[in-house]
C-alpha cells in the first residue's frame, strides 16, 4: 500500500520545512511517537521503555499475550494513564502527556473500548450526533442546531456501518456486533487522524467481522488506525505490519508472515 | 430509504411541550393565579368553597419542595450524581431573603430595636458586614441566587475535578449541610442560631399575614414552578441535555468523544443549587420561619425520596413525588406522628423494590399488564 503525503510540497517550503496549520503535523511521516514509555502500578511496570511509531495513513495491529500492555498503551496515549517516564507525541508538535482526555480527543484520536461502550439510552442518531466533530463546549451545546450538512454526515456514517434502519432505535437494544459498529461509527463522526481500536471484532459473527475487515482497510489512508486484536486470521486479513508486546516492551515487529516464524514470539504467545 | 424520512426529526426540532402539555400547564396557571386568590379572598369563611390560610401555605409550601425535587432531578435524575446536600441550597435563599424579612420587621420586634431580637439578645450594637445591604430586596433577590451558585460553583469545580463520584460525592455532600447546620446553629455567627429568622412582618411594605400578599406568594411560588417545569423541559430537549444523560450513562465514552464532563457538571449543578435558593426564598415568606433545621442531614435525604419515589430521570415525577410525600406528611405528623418516619421508609423500600421507575410509571405498568 502506498503512503499519502498528507501535505503537499509546496507549503512546506514555505515555513522552512514545518507546517503550521493546526492540528496535527505528519511533516516526517510519523503522526504517533511513543519513546521510552514506563508505566508502574505499585510496582508492577505495566510497560516498559516501550517505542513505538506509527505513520500517518498506516493499519498497524498490536498483539500479545495478556498483561503485555496493550490497553495501558491505549491508555498512555488517549490520556487516562500518565506515564512515569518517556514521552507521546501526536505529530511533530502535539505532546499527549500534558493534554486531558477530552483534548486529545479534539486533536483527533479516537478510541473504542474493548467492551463496546455506547449511549445505552440515546438512540443509534443521538450517539453519532454527540459524536460529531463540533464545537462541544457547554454554550455551543445549548444553541446547537443539527445543520441539514450535519444531519447529512450522520446519514451517511449511518449507512457506511449498516445501521440506517436502526437509526431511531435505542442503542442498549442493539446486538453486540451492531453496538461494536455504533461505536466504530461514533469515532468516525470525530473526524479522528487517529484510530485506536481495542479488540473490535471480539463477539462478531464471521461475517461480522469480515465487514468490519473490509471497513477497516476503507479507512486506511485517509486515518491511521492502530488495532488491538487476538483473532489472528482477522489480523492476517487487515495488516501489514504487526506489533508483538510482551511485559511492556515491543518483542518484535514486522509482517505477519515475519512475526509468525519469530522464535520468540511463538514462545511467549502463539505457542508451539 | 424509510429511514432518510425519520431522520428529520430531530429531537431539537420538536416543540418543547405537546398541546395537551401547554393546555395543563394554562389550566395549572388559571387556578393557581385566578381560581385559589378567589376561592381564598372573595369566598366568604363560612362556604364550603373557601380555601384556608392554612390550605394556601401548605400548598405554596408544597410546590417550593416540587422545585427542588425538579432541580434535584436535573443532577440525579439526567446526570446521574446523587446529592445528599441540596438542603444548604435551599436553606441558603431561605437565610437570604429570610435577613430581608427580619430588617422589615422594624421597630415592632421584641426590643423595639434597630437590630433584630437575636443580636439585640446577644448584645450586639451594628450589623455583621455579611448582612450589609440586605434591608434592599432587589439586593437580597440577588443573594438569594448569587450564594447558592458561589457555593455550588466553588464546591462542584473541586469535587468535579478531582473526579470525586457516585457514593463519595453523596457522602461529602452530607458532610456539607451538615458543616452549614452545625455553623448556622451557634449564636455567635449571626444567623439566629437554633431558632434562625422567624416573626416576619412585612414584604416589600406589605402585610405578610394579609390575605392579599399571602395569595400573591402563592400564585408567584405556582408560576415559578411552572418556569422551572419549562426551563428544565429545554434544558433536557437541547443537546446539552443529551451529554448530561451520557454523562450518567458512560462518562468514559462521552470524554473520549471530546466533551469536558466538568463544565457541564459545573453548569447543571450549580443551575440545580440556585433553583433551590430562589425555592428555599418564596418558602420562608410562606412558611414563617427558617431555621437550620432545613440543613439537616436527614432533610436532603428527604429530598432524593421525593425523587426516587415519583421516578428520577422523568420530567413530572418529581413533582408528583414532592407532592405525595409532603401530602402524606402533612397527614400523618398530624394524626399520627410517631408513625411518620416508618411510613416514609417503608413508601421508600416500597418503590425501590416494585417500582423502580416510580409512581410516574404506574399507568405505564397497568397498561403492559392488560394488553
Amino acid at each position: 500500500m502506498s503512503r499519502p503525503s498528507v501535505t503537499s510540497s509546496d507549503d512546506v517550503s514555505a515555513t522552512g520545512g514545518r507546517v503550521l496549520q493546526p492540528g496535527v503535523d505528519v511533516s516526517h511521516r510519523a503522526i504517533l511517537y511513543l519513546d521510552d514509555i514506563t508505566v508502574s502500578f505499585d510496582g508492577f511496570k505495566a510497560l516498559n521503555k516501550l517505542t513505538l511509531t506509527v505513520d500517518a495513513g498506516e493499519l498497524r495491529c498490536v498483539i500479545g499475550p495478556n498483561g503485555a500492555g496493550k490497553t495501558t498503551m491505549m491508555d498512555v496515549i488517549t490520556g487516562k494513564t500518565r506515564p512515569d517516564l518517556g514521552t507521546a507525541f501526536f505529530g511533530q508538535t502535539i505532546d499527549l502527556t500534558r493534554l486531558t482526555e477530552p483534548e486529545i480527543a479534539d486533536v483527533g484520536i479516537g478510541r473504542k473500548f474493548q467492551k463496546p461502550t455506547v449511549f445505552e439510552n440515546h438512540t443509534v442518531f443521538e450517539n453519532l450526533e454527540l459524536a460529531m466533530k463540533t464545537d462541544k463546549r457547554v454554550r455551543a451545546s445549548l444553541r446547537a442546531k443539527l445543520e441539514p450538512a450535519q444531519r447529512d454526515r450522520v446519514a451517511q456514517t449511518l449507512t457506511q456501518i449498516q445501521l440506517a434502519a436502526d437509526a431511531d432505535k435505542q442503542a442498549g437494544l442493539l446486538s453486540h456486533g451492531q453496538k461494536q459498529w455504533l461505536e466504530i461509527g461514533m469515532l468516525l463522526m470525530q473526524e479522528p487522524k487517529l484510530l485506536l481500536l481495542d479488540e473490535p471484532v471480539a463477539g462478531m459473527t464471521d461475517q461480522e467481522t469480515e465487514r468490519t475487515a473490509e471497513l477497516f482497510k476503507s479507512l486506511a489512508g485517509q486515518h491511521s488506525v492502530i488495532v488491538v486484536e487476538h483473532d489472528m486470521e482477522f489480523i492476517g486479513s487487515i495488516a501489514n505490519l504487526v506489533t508483538v508486546l510482551h511485559e511492556g516492551s515491543v518483542l518484535a515487529e514486522g509482517t505477519l508472515d515475519k512475526i509468525k516464524n519469530d522464535e520468540r514470539v511463538i514462545e511467549v504467545y502463539l505457542g508451539r | 430509504m424509510t429511514s432518510g424520512s425519520r431522520l428529520i426529526v430531530s429531537p431539537s426540532s420538536q416543540s418543547l411541550f405537546g398541546p395537551k402539555g401547554w393546555a395543563a400547564l394554562g389550566a395549572f396557571v388559571l387556578v393557581a393565579v385566578v381560581v385559589v386568590p378567589v376561592l381564598f379572598i372573595v369566598v366568604p369563611a363560612d362556604s364550603p368553597f373557601h380555601l384556608s390560610a392554612y390550605f394556601v401555605t401548605l400548598v405554596g409550601k408544597m410546590m417550593c419542595y416540587c422545585v427542588v425535587a425538579l432541580a434535584m432531578n436535573l443532577i440525579w435524575g439526567y446526570t446521574g450524581i446523587l446529592s445528599l446536600g441540596h438542603g444548604v441550597f435551599f436553606a441558603l435563599g431561605g437565610y437570604a431573603f429570610g435577613m430581608y424579612l427580619m430588617r422589615m420587621i422594624g421597630h415592632e420586634g421584641q426590643y423595639q430595636s434597630d437590630l433584630p431580637d437575636f443580636m439585640v439578645f446577644l448584645d450586639w450594637k451594628a450589623y455583621p458586614w455579611y448582612w450589609s445591604f440586605t434591608d434592599h430586596f432587589w439586593y437580597s433577590a440577588l443573594l438569594v441566587a448569587l450564594v447558592p451558585a458561589i457555593l455550588a460553583f466553588v464546591f462542584g469545580f473541586f469535587a468535579f475535578r478531582s473526579r470525586i463520584k457516585g457514593v463519595y460525592f453523596s457522602i461529602i455532600t452530607q458532610a456539607l449541610t451538615f458543616a452549614f447546620m452545625l455553623l448556622f446553629f451557634r449564636n455567635d455567627t449571626g444567623f439566629g442560631g437554633n431558632n434562625g429568622f422567624t416573626d416576619f412582618k412585612r414584604i416589600l411594605g406589605f402585610r405578610i399575614a394579609e390575605p392579599g400578599t399571602r395569595a400573591a406568594l402563592f400564585a408567584l411560588t405556582a408560576l415559578y414552578l411552572m418556569g422551572t417545569l419549562i426551563l428544565s423541559r429545554a434544558i433536557l430537549r437541547s443537546k446539552v441535555g443529551r451529554v448530561l444523560t451520557a454523562i450518567r450513562d458512560s462518562e468514559n465514552r462521552l470524554m473520549f468523544s471530546g466533551y469536558n464532563p466538568l463544565w457541564y457538571k459545573l453548569f447543571i449543578w450549580t443551575l440545580s443549587a440556585v433553583l433551590c435558593g430562589i425555592a428555599g426564598a418564596l418558602y420562608v415568606p410562606q412558611v414563617g420561619i427558617i431555621n437550620p433545621g432545613e440543613m439537616s442531614p436527614a432533610n436532603s435525604i428527604e429530598i432524593a425520596i421525593w425523587v426516587a419515589v415519583g421516578g428520577r430521570g422523568t420530567l413530572l415525577g418529581p413533582v408528583l413525588g414532592a407532592g405525595l410525600i409532603n401530602g402524606a406528611k402533612s397527614f400523618f405528623t398530624q394524626s399520627f406522628p410517631e408513625y411518620w418516619l416508618f411510613f416514609l421508609g417503608l413508601l421508600f423500600i416500597l418503590v425501590t423494590l416494585f417500582l423502580p421507575k416510580g409512581v410516574v410509571s404506574i399507568p405505564a405498568m397497568l397498561k403492559r399488564a392488560k394488553p
